[in-house]
This record gives structure tokens, C-alpha cells and sequence, in this order.
């Protein structure tokens, strides 16, 4: 009876380790093929993403357009390559300066408390307040068009999650006798916080980071989509996104490649985020 | 060599210590006895400059022990400690080696005599004092989940010795560990006691512990010292109440 009962629960076990790894492995051979194609872009694409031929408009797939061309008659292939380059680069910016923005002043705010923390939080939660999406567009239309300032408007709505997730952990963390011990062994508050306290850290802003990643794409996209990211004729998703609008009655492919690009870029960096979530065991904040 | 004035504390308005007065001599051990919530290992972050001292003052060695930053290096760099749960005392991420020789990373001019030949390397310091400790050198690159409890312990300890402090406060070191270890780790300390001339500052519930440890021994009860005095006078007529209902606790214990 015994045996019965412990079973399944072994079996489930099993299974959802392997879960977590499947979704990890998946989600990074996606990332590597697609990685390995926007690196190779410029010396596979067949065509000059940017050269118009106006002969040659929103022609259907052929040997010399893979996929067809667009209402200017660019090739949309060359152009999706490309364009991986703009949204992809322009994610890692985004992702790398809100982890490098987002860790220190979460790491100081929850160690040093205080002041400096209220402040912070009062101004962090006033700005959580109002949802992200809207603020991007906001700060984005503020500024006015361009790829900078779309950069600029989406790191400084999304460096708060990771300042409230790393000072939400360090105030956890902070009252633990191994922090205590480490003053007590003289080390500095400096070399608390690198020592001890970042370790902590690491895995969950990973996962955070990885999960991201697919939103800010959406972001991205979106704000290139309503004209307030990549200007034309740049080849960004978003941007061809928004040039195909006007014919998505007719032609519905100008909006369904580049829709499919975001969708498996997306897909593979939440396969890998909910992955390592589950692996590493980081809770949900 | 330790002088603790009148000290009181409050956490919110729950007062946790009141009106302490006690004093320690250089080579001498003081126990602590108290029931769980009797504010010992508060007094314990007093010393050490952990929490802050709402009224009275500690003095060690000349220094008072106060939040500026001069006087808890100093203070620290001849009072360490052990706390009671290794556990949650060592860095869950770091492997333990590192641990035990934070402390000698901080104070690059301290050379403890029994270092001395190897003061300027860090893995052959914790090798040393893994072997103080009855460590073996195998267990250096371990991180703490892959210790016992006791082994644990034992890292606490080497890192509270590497300093070779004056005074080394143990606040119920053994009391989470399994009954066959506890008297392992007790033996331990009192040999590292003797070997490096150290002073304790025992802190337990376990009076036979306190005993075999420590020349004197006060008694706390809700943050008020109750009885002070030399091991030897334990069972003097002149006790506390209160420290005779311990010693016919203990005594019923062990019978
Ligand atoms: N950081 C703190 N904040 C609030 N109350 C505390 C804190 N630390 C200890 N206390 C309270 O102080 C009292 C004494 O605690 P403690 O010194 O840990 O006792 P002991 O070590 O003798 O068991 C307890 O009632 C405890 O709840
Ligand atoms: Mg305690």
C-alpha cells in the first residue's frame, strides 16, 4: 500500500524536473538559431533591406524574395534579418542597463534603509502606480521619436521591478546572522553588500531578467509600431509591424512574419525564464 | 577587561534589558544562564556593537563600544563570536573556507601566534584552523549545506578563534545541535579555551555547561540579572530562589 502511495509522487517528480529542463534546453536552441541568424544577417540576406524597387511591390514569394516583398518592394526577408539586429540589440541595451541601474539601488536602499530607502520607495511606488505600458508612452512621446529615447523612457519605467525585487531580498537577507557575523569579522557595509548580500541575488534577477526580455521586446515593438521607436526605413519588427497596417486586408503577411519573429523570440526567453524559475527555485515577487 | 554600566534596552516598547551591571576580568569566563527570551543574546549584540545601547554604556578594554566606526573595528578585533544556529551564521553561497578567514582578510595586522607561519595565505590559515577545530582539510572547498550540523559549528568556531580574541562569546553553541555532539563541541571549546588563553562569554541554558566553562555565572530572568556569582558558590545557601529552582532542575536531570 505504501509503495502505492509513494509511486506516483516519485513519477511526478521525475517528470517535472525534466519539464524544467526541456523548457530550458527549448528555449535556448530557439535563442541559438535565432542568435546565429541575426549575427550571420548581413552575409545571408539576399537583398539590401533598404533598396525599394517599386516594380517589384508586395510581390509574392519567389526565389529572389524568399518571402515576398513589401509595399515598397523591399525584401521582407532580408528585412526581418535585419531588423532582428535592431530589436535584439536594442533589448540587450535596454535589459543590461535596467539590471545595472535596477541591482545597485535596490542592493544600497534595502542594506542602508533609512532616508535614502524611503525616498526611493516613495518615488518607486508612485511610479508603479501608474502601469508601465502607459508610462513608456508617455515618457517615449514626451521625448519625442527616436530609438534613444524609446531606450531611455523604457529603462527608466522598468529598472524599478528590479529595484524592488533585489531590496525586497536584501531586507530578507540582511537580519541573518551571517550578516552579522560578517560585521562582526570587521568587514566593511561595501563588502557586505558585494560579498554576501549580491550572491543572493543572482538567480532571481536572472530569472526576472529572462522574463523580461520578452516583454521588452512587446514594449519594443509596440512603441515602434505607434511610430515612437525605430523611424523608417529602418528594419525594426515593430516598425515593419506598423508599415504593414495599411495592408493587412490584403496582405496580411507584411504583419504575420514579422508578428511570428516577436512571437518565438518571446516564447523562447519566457521558456527559458520560467525554466530556470522552477530550477533554481526563486519565488514568484 | 569588560565593563557592562547599567545598560538597558527596549525593542518597540517591550523592555528586553534592564538596568545590567556586570563586569569581567582578563583569562576569566563568565556564564549566562536564562531561560529562552531572557535577553542573553541581546546582551550579546550589545557587546558587540550589533544593536544599540539605549542607556548605560559597555566599555571593553578602554574602548566604549559605540556606533562609530573606529570603535567597533577595534572592539571586534578582540571580541568575537559563535551564534547559536550555524546554520543561518554561515553565508549559504559562499564555501566555508572563505568564511573562516574573513575576519583575518579584515585585519591584515592581527597575527595570531598559532598562524604565524602562514599568515600571508589565506587557504593554508583555514587549513589551520580547520585542524584547531578537528576539521578535515577535505572539507575546506564545502559550502555549509554539505556539512552537519556539527561540522558546521566547528566552522563558526574556527572562525571566532582566527582572530585569537581576548574574549569569545558563544551564545548556546551547542543548543542546536544533536545531544551526541554537543558534548564534543563543548570539549572543544574549553580546549581552544585554554590553548589560545581566551575568555568566554558562555551564554546557555544548560547549567552543567556553564559550569564546566566559566569561573563566574550570572542569572537572567526577562532582562533582569538575578544572581551573580563564582562557580564554586553554586550551591551556596546564599543563591537566588530563582537559581535554585535551576539547580533542582538541572539536578533532576541528570538523576
Ligand atoms: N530585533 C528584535 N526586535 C524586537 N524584539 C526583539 C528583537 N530581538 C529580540 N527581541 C525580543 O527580546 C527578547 C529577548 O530576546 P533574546 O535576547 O533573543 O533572548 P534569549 O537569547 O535569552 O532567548 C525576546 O522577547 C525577543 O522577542
Ligand atoms: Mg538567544
Amino acid at each position: 500500500m505504501k509503495i502505492n502511495v509513494q509511486m506516483p509522487k516519485a513519477i511526478k517528480l521525475g517528470i517535472k524536473i525534466k519539464n524544467e529542463n526541456h523548457m530550458i534546453i527549448c528555449g535556448l536552441s530557439f535563442l541559438t538559431v535565432i542568435i546565429f541568424i541575426t549575427l550571420l544577417g548581413p552575409f545571408i540576406v539576399p537583398n539590401d533591406p533598404l533598396s525599394a524597387n517599386m516594380s517589384e511591390r508586395l510581390a509574392s514569394p519567389s526565389v529572389t524574395y524568399p518571402l515576398g516583398t513589401d509595399h515598397m518592394g523591399r525584401c521582407i526577408f532580408s528585412r526581418l534579418v535585419i531588423g532582428a539586429q535592431a530589436t535584439l540589440g536594442i533589448t540587450g541595451l535596454v535589459v543590461a542597463s535596467v539590471v545595472m541601474i535596477g541591482i545597485p539601488i535596490g542592493l544600497v536602499t534595502g542594506y542602508i534603509g533609512g532616508r535614502i530607502d524611503s525616498v526611493i520607495m516613495r518615488l518607486v511606488d508612485g511610479l508603479l502606480a501608474l502601469p508601465e505600458f502607459i508610462l513608456a508612452i508617455t515618457i517615449a512621446g514626451f521625448l519625442g521619436p527616436s530609438l534613444i529615447n524609446l531606450m531611455i523612457s523604457i529603462v527608466f519605467v522598468k529598472w524599478i521591478g528590479y529595484t524592488r525585487v533585489v531590496r525586497g531580498i536584501v531586507i530578507l537577507e540582511r537580519n541573518k546572522d551571517y550578516v552579522s557575523a560578517a560585521k562582526v569579522s570587521g568587514s566593511s557595509n561595501w563588502k557586505i553588500i558585494r560579498r554576501h548580500l549580491l550572491p543572493q541575488i543572482i538567480s532571481p534577477v536572472l530569472v526576472l531578467a529572462a522574463l523580461d526580455i520578452g516583454k521588452v521586446i512587446l514594449i519594443i515593438s509596440s512603441l515602434s509600431y505607434l511610430g515612437l521607436g525605430a523611424q523608417p526605413p529602418a528594419p525594426e519588427w515593430g516598425a515593419m509591424l506598423n508599415d504593414g497596417r495599411p495592408y493587412f486586408q490584403t496582405v496580411p503577411e507584411l504583419m504575420i512574419y514579422p508578428g511570428l519573429a516577436i512571437f518565438f523570440v518571446v516564447l523562447s526567453f519566457n521558456l527559458i525564464g520560467e525554466g530556470l524559475r522552477d530550477k533554481l527555485d526563486v519565488k514568484r515577487h | 577587561m569588560l565593563e557592562i554600566n547599567s545598560i538597558t534596552k527596549t525593542y518597540d516598547t517591550n523592555p528586553v534589558l534592564k538596568d545590567i551591571t556586570l563586569s569581567l576580568n582578563q583569562g576569566e569566563s563568565l556564564g549566562i544562564i536564562g531561560e529562552s527570551g531572557s535577553g542573553k543574546s541581546t546582551l550579546a549584540r550589545l557587546i558587540l556593537g550589533l544593536d544599540s545601547i539605549d542607556e548605560g554604556e559597555i566599555i571593553f578594554q578602554g574602548i566604549r563600544v559605540q556606533h562609530k566606526r573606529n570603535s567597533l573595528k577595534k572592539v571586534r578585533r578582540h571580541v568575537q563570536i559563535v551564534f547559536q544556529d550555524p546554520a543561518s551564521s554561515l553565508n549559504p553561497k559562499l564555501p566555508v573556507w572563505k568564511s573562516v578567514v574573513e575576519p583575518l582578510e579584515n585585519y591584515p595586522d592581527t597575527i595570531p601566534l598559532f598562524l604565524k607561519e602562514v599568515r600571508n595565505n589565506k587557504e593554508l590559515m583555514a587549513g589551520m584552523l580547520f585542524n584547531k577545530v578537528g576539521l578535515s582539510q577535505e572539507l575546506l572547498e564545502r559550502y555549509p549545506h554539505q556539512l552537519s550540523g556539527g561540522q558546521k559549528q566547528r566552522v563558526a568556531i574556527a572562525r571566532g578563534i582566527s582572530l585569537q580574541p581576548a574574549l569569545l562569546i558563544c551564545d548556546e553553541p551547542t543548543s542546536s545541535l544533536d545531544v551526541s555532539v554537543q558534548a564534543q563541541v563543548l570539549n572543544l571549546l574549553k580546549e581552544l579555551k585554554r590553548d589560545l588563553n581566551m575568555s568566554y562569554i558562555f551564554i546557555s541554558h544548560d547549567l552543567a555547561a556553564v559550569q564546566f566553562m566559566c569561573d563566574q555565572i550570572a542569572v537572567l530572568k526577562n532582562g533582569t540579572l538575578l544572581d551573580m556569582f563564582r562557580t564554586e558558590e553554586l550551591f551556596s545557601e546564599i543563591r537566588h530562589d530563582y537559581t535554585k529552582k535551576l539547580v533542582g532542575l538541572a539536578l533532576k536531570d541528570i538523576l
